[in-house]
């Protein structure tokens, strides 16, 4: 017999277990509060940045797409700061992507296996570096050298057609679109390497011994497995690399002069959405600041369609490998 | 030859833990004496009622036509072929289906009378009198002591009778002399059939009515199978045990009663168990009354 | 004569087929020590100058009135940093855990779930100077010139590690196995009791590694602290009363405004050592405590 009740039928209705229930439910109420919270903080971003843009938007209308920014004459136009972005973000990808595939395809094809972990911290090391020294050691040690070596570019494609516009008059600082895709490109690649090594990993070893046994070369087993079965993985991976490139700040701010028009020389000075935040927030009032919050509204803009972007093709991508 | 010799034949020595033999040789069994095992029946405690029981998985029907009255200190076998349901209905007698997602138990279930699924019956209340003793043991990555008083400390017992209940628990168990010194030690560094035992042990700490158990065995070699036989014969004095197993000599060895189910596949190709047979074990194995419970049983298939 | 021009042809293509191979190899390996140029160059030179320029003064002492001149110390911004970065902690890592907690144990593949899951993926892509002048327009602008204090670049920063934090607890929780949860169901536990006691437990290595990474990285953001955190010149160590600083903002400060003052430009490189100090700190502690847990796991 049960040692709690001798011959009786045990009775299961609540009683004093009446608090446990409480507490349990309780507790999961509170855990999606706090997950919950996620999307509150998100409309609350959305809401009272663009509230503040209101007179940026009121003022300007269309405007907001024209190439002035001239605070002094109070025109707003960001034209000049969204090319920017796009240019630097660009340059950066253009510069970083290479690099990062060749990290990832030689931490998971290349190295020994037990210099794998260490390998990947290595690079990691890379991430963990804030953005602030990223941009004072670009300043303070990177610009001069590229300030040169911007000059010798630009002599040796004065004659060239196109080449002469891109490499037109170099900044006598270094500081440019250039410098800034560069030092940019650097902080991304450890966000890049990490996702599309993580994608290369999920290559079934069986297909990749496959090709090896039919007598292909390493770089065919990788053009030939690892490729095709990762692809939206690394359009993905890119993605995200483009957007925190988009987002990038101060590194930027601070080796990018400060020229808010649109201009094809990219060995000369610009600015970008988030760096012209930093470099003019704080002396700005009224409709300057307005139209600073502003592109930090198109900016939130952006890069949340970026982050939507590469969501769809990693969920593609796993529900793909799911069923392969 | 008897029914009895032909079982002889076909188990080998299947013996209980009692050493009792099943099966006697044709010699010994002559037509005047009272078949083994037969007594007048004793009044049986009803402590299950199943009654058309359907188990379904996200609308598939799993199991279904389940019917059998479980008694009190006896031991319950569930056998048949792998995928006839045997655990389904096994975790619908503690109410582990409300975890599942997707799953729905329909039919009645009662637990001395009471609907176990009734509206106001609380879950957790209900699994703690109804224990569970799994497949591959998982004790927690937790000490010893702390694994055989996770159950009353959740229970809220105080942190003074807790040394008392560890102790005993794993007294019943059979496990206390080999853990007395390492009780502060990691559970996981104990061996498979240890570590069954000390599930086993955390099952009775916190003092239920039923104790269930699913495939507790087939994760452990022949000696520790064997102890934990043993156990199950000590604790029905104290306990109703439920098993299911896919060993027939270890049902005819344990049990005092045996459900058989087996599955059958429908017109879309969906498996679906059924309970086909639940009789006394002895009977069950020497008599079945269903042709394909002796199928099973003389192994012509499962 | 077939046999040996088939086996030129096969000696010629086999050739290149291993010269493509040689040269994809060496890009490879060529890509991983490029990256690791910069690391190298950065962490060494930020030591070198930094380090010239590290003394206890440097550490303890108050900033100067202006960044022109030469001495002083970085003791207001190493105070402000780890004040402002702990009040952040202190705020997004319960909740980060809560909500990691909810998507892995109760939604799961629910609706509500999948929704939150895919807005906290957006949430880690939003840019830090976004979050920055979300907490100034929500918090700073109503109170005005109070508005500024320590704990306004802490909602930022906050801000910035919930989706972190919420992300890999979930993705830890994921990978306790099942049967500890069923094991404790059976004992008659309730759900949250079993969370309580045996799932958080089992996972809490690696939510304190995520924890920590994720202050690592919202240590070093200078974005955020612009226009939240105002400035000032000794230690506040009090977040919610008055402005405060910190090494990010005193590196950029240093850089931007008076970089071309030599003096700026030893202050930037030392507070760089002592930013980058206290990152590594943290992610080496991160990383110890992976190490731990996995070989706990793995031994048994």
């Amino acid at each position: 017999m049960a040692t709690d009740a001798p011959a009786l039928p045990n009775k299961l209705s609540k009683g004093p277990r009446q608090l446990g229930i409480v507490t349990d439910w309780g507790f999961r109420i509170l855990a999606l509060a706090a997950g919950l919270m996620v999307f509150v903080i998100l409309a609350l971003i959305a809401i009272y940045t663009t509230r503040e843009a209101l007179p940026w938007f009121r003022e300007e209308g269309l405007g907001i797409f024209t190439d002035n920014w001239d605070p002094a004459h109070n025109d707003f136009g960001a034209l000049g700061l969204i090319y920017g972005t796009m240019l630097v973000a660009g340059l950066a990808v253009l510069f970083s992507l290479p690099i990062s595939i060749g990290i990832a395809l030689f931490i998971t094809d290349v190295a020994p296996q037990r210099f794998r972990r260490p390998f990947v911290y290595t690079v990691d090391l890379l991430a963990a570096i804030p953005s602030v020294v990223y941009g004072l050691w670009a300043l303070l040690v990177l610009a001069e050298p590229l300030a040169s070596l911007y000059e010798s570019l630009s002599d040796a494609t004065a004659s060239i057609p196109i080449l002469n516009t891109v490499f037109a008059n170099p900044s006598a600082s270094g500081k440019s679109f250039m410098t800034a895709g560069i030092i940019v490109a650097i902080m991304i690649t450890p966000i890049i390497t990490s996702i599309t090594r993580e994608v290369f990993a999920t290559v079934p070893a069986s297909q990749k011994e496959a090709a090896l046994a039919l007598g292909a070369t390493r770089w065919e087993m990788i053009r030939g497995a690892v490729f095709p079965h990762s692809r939206s993985g690394m359009v993905a991976g890119t993605m995200i690399g483009l957007g925190r490139a988009m987002g990038e700040t101060i590194a930027i701010a601070l080796v990018i002069g400060a020229s808010q028009r649109v201009s094809a020389n990219i060995l000369g000075p610009g600015d970008t959405l988030a760096s012209v935040i930093a470099n003019q927030f704080g002396e700005a009032s009224g409709t300057h600041r307005a139209a600073l919050i502003g592109c930090g509204v198109v900016l939130f803009a952006i890069t949340i369609v970026i982050s939507m972007g590469a969501r769809a093709l990693v969920t593609r991508a796993d529900r793909r490998s799911a069923g392969a | 030859m008897t029914d009895t010799a032909i079982a002889a034949a076909r188990f080998g020595p299947v013996t209980t833990t009692r050493g009792d033999s099943f099966a006697k040789s044709p010699d010994e069994v002559s037509p005047d004496e009272p078949a083994p095992e037969e007594k007048p029946e004793r009044a049986r405690e009803i402590v299950f009622q199943l009654s058309d029981v359907e188990v379904r998985y996200s609308g598939v029907t799993a199991v279904q036509d389940v019917s059998v009255d479980i008694a009190a200190n006896e031991i319950t076998a569930l056998i048949g072929p792998s995928g006839c349901g045997k655990t389904t209905v096994l975790r619908s007698l503690n109410r582990m289906h409300d975890i599942t997602p997707g799953a729905e138990v329909l039919g009645k279930v009662t637990y001395h009378g009471q609907d176990l699924y009734g509206p106001k019956v609380d879950p957790a209340e209900v699994r703690r009198r109804i224990g569970m003793v799994f497949q591959k043991p998982n004790p927690f990555p937790k000490s010893v002591y702390d694994n055989v008083a996770y159950g009353p400390r959740i229970n809220g017992t105080k942190r003074g009778e807790l040394n008392d209940i560890v102790e005993k628990a794993l007294t019943q168990a059979a496990l206390w002399d080999e853990v007395q010194g390492k009780l502060r030690k990691s559970a996981l560094a104990l061996s498979g059939g240890q570590q069954q035992r000390l599930c086993i042990a955390r099952c009775l700490a916190v003092e239920p009515d039923v104790i269930l158990m699913d495939e507790p065995c087939s994760a452990l070699d022949p000696i520790a199978t064997a102890r934990i036989e043993d156990l199950m014969d000590e604790l029905k004095n104290e306990y109703t045990i439920v098993i299911v197993t896919h060993n027939m000599q270890q049902a005819a060895r344990v049990s005092d009663r045996t459900a058989f189910f087996t599955a059958e596949v429908d017109d879309a190709g969906h498996r679906r168990g059924r309970l086909i047979e639940y009789d006394v074990t002895e009977t069950m194995f020497t008599h079945p009354s269903d042709p394909r419970t002796e199928g099973y049983i003389t192994g012509r298939f499962g | 004569m077939t046999a040996p021009a088939v086996s030129l042809t096969q000696s010629t293509r086999k050739g290149r087929r291993e010269l493509k191979n040689a040269i994809a190899t060496t890009l490879f390996v060529a890509s991983f020590v490029i990256a690791l140029i910069p690391l190298t160059l950065i962490v060494v030179y930020v030591i070198r100058a930094g380090a010239s320029v590290f003394s206890w003064a440097f550490l303890t002492d108050d900033l100067p009135f202006s960044n022109r001149r030469e001495g002083g110390g970085m003791y207001p911004a190493i105070v402000g940093t780890l004040v402002i970065t702990g009040t952040a902690t202190a705020m997004a890592v319960p909740l980060g855990i809560l909500g990691g907690i909810y998507l892995n144990e109760y939604g799961k593949k629910g609706i509500i779930a999948q929704v939150l899951r895919f807005l906290a993926d957006v949430m880690t892509g939003v840019p830090s100077i976004v979050m920055g002048l979300f907490i100034y327009t929500i918090w700073v602008l109503p109170r005005k010139q109070a508005g500024l204090s320590g704990f306004a670049g802490a909602l930022a920063l906050g801000c910035l590690m919930l989706p972190i934090v919420i992300r890999t607890t979930e993705e830890i929780l994921k990978v306790v196995p099942d049967e500890l949860r069923e094991g404790s169901y059976a004992l008659g536990s309730r759900k949250a009791q079993a969370i309580r006691t045996v799932v958080m437990p089992h996972a809490a290595p690696g939510v304190i590694s995520g924890a920590l990474l994720g202050v690592a990285r919202v240590a070093g953001e200078t974005a955020p602290l612009l226009f939240t955190i105002g400035i000032v010149t000794s230690p506040n160590f009090n977040v919610f009363d008055g402005p405060n600083t910190a090494l990010p903002q005193q590196i950029y400060i240093n850089a931007a405004t008076f970089g071309g003052f030599p003096a700026a430009q030893d202050r930037a490189w030392g507070a760089a050592l002592a930013l980058i100090g206290i990152v590594f700190l943290f992610t080496l502690v991160a990383r110890i405590v992976t190490a731990i847990y996995t070989r706990r796991s793995a031994a048994v």
